[in-house]
């Protein structure tokens, strides 16, 4: 074997492992961890945000700054291409 | 390309329209958004795009344009975060909600899709991320099909 397939193997037995304990150390199905935010919000949304849809309630409310950031990279993609494609325009 | 393709789109591309403008309009009610709904829009485009050719298109509408309207959006978006900074002392505050005046009505508890008029600032906000995906999305599509065509040409 030459060193790149040794290398690929062990590179891939490592990650293999990280998988295998990932996957044993999930929590069982049906069975979430800490939810206190989920039982806040899924009480809480129709009074505070007024609005009967709690995912947009959320994205656009609680975290809204996770929307700008997603508006930022959308302007960052826009711009980065109107740059880079500049010569072809009339 | 051919009749079929051109009809087709023809057929389909205002549906596509409507069924976007729908998810963006009714982002506080039902599942999607201003990003979701934007992008079906920008798919009928990019059908449009497919069947009638980039140059086509690109001689009815301007990039230009197209980038500023997509600035617009953002800054309607940033305009009514800074609102809410200003009404409700939160930065991304909901000062329009329970307000009684426009989108601020608190719906009633359970599933009740038809109050369109709730979810205080969601629409506003929903309204500008569509506009500003449709027209960045679009920009985005439109230009690198002009570029791909200009190499095949020459």
């Amino acid at each position: 074997m030459d060193n790149r397939t040794v290398a690929g193997i062990l590179v891939f037995s490592i990650v293999a492992v990280f998988f295998l304990f990932s996957v044993f150390l999930i929590h069982p199905f049906g069975e979430p961890g800490p939810v206190q935010m989920d039982d806040y919000i899924i009480t809480h949304t129709q009074n505070e945000t007024g609005t009967n849809n709690g995912v947009t309630a959320v994205v656009f409310d609680y975290r809204g700054f996770d929307t700008l950031g997603e508006a930022t990279i959308l302007f960052s993609a826009v711009a980065g291409v109107l740059l880079i494609f500049r010569k072809v325009r009339h | 390309m051919t009749k079929i393709v051109k009809t087709t789109a023809n057929i389909l591309f205002p549906f596509t329209m409507i069924f976007g403008l729908y998810v963006i309009a009714h982002g506080h009610l039902t599942p999607g958004g201003g990003f979701q709904g934007g992008a079906i829009v920008v798919s009928g485009c990019a059908l449009l795009l497919v069947a009638y050719g980039s140059s086509w298109v690109f001689d009815r509408i301007k990039d230009k344009r197209l980038a500023a309207f997509e600035s617009l959006g953002a800054i309607g978006f940033i305009t009514i975060a800074f609102l809410g900074l200003v009404f409700s002392a939160v930065f991304f505050g909901n000062f329009l909600a329970g307000s009684e005046t426009i989108f601020g009505t608190t719906p009633a508890t359970g599933s009740t899709l038809s109050d369109f008029n709730t979810g205080g600032v969601l629409p506003l906000m929903n309204f500008a991320v569509g506009v500003k995906v449709i027209a960045g999305l679009f920009v985005i599509v439109l230009v690198m099909a002009y570029a791909s065509s200009i190499k095949e040409l020459s």
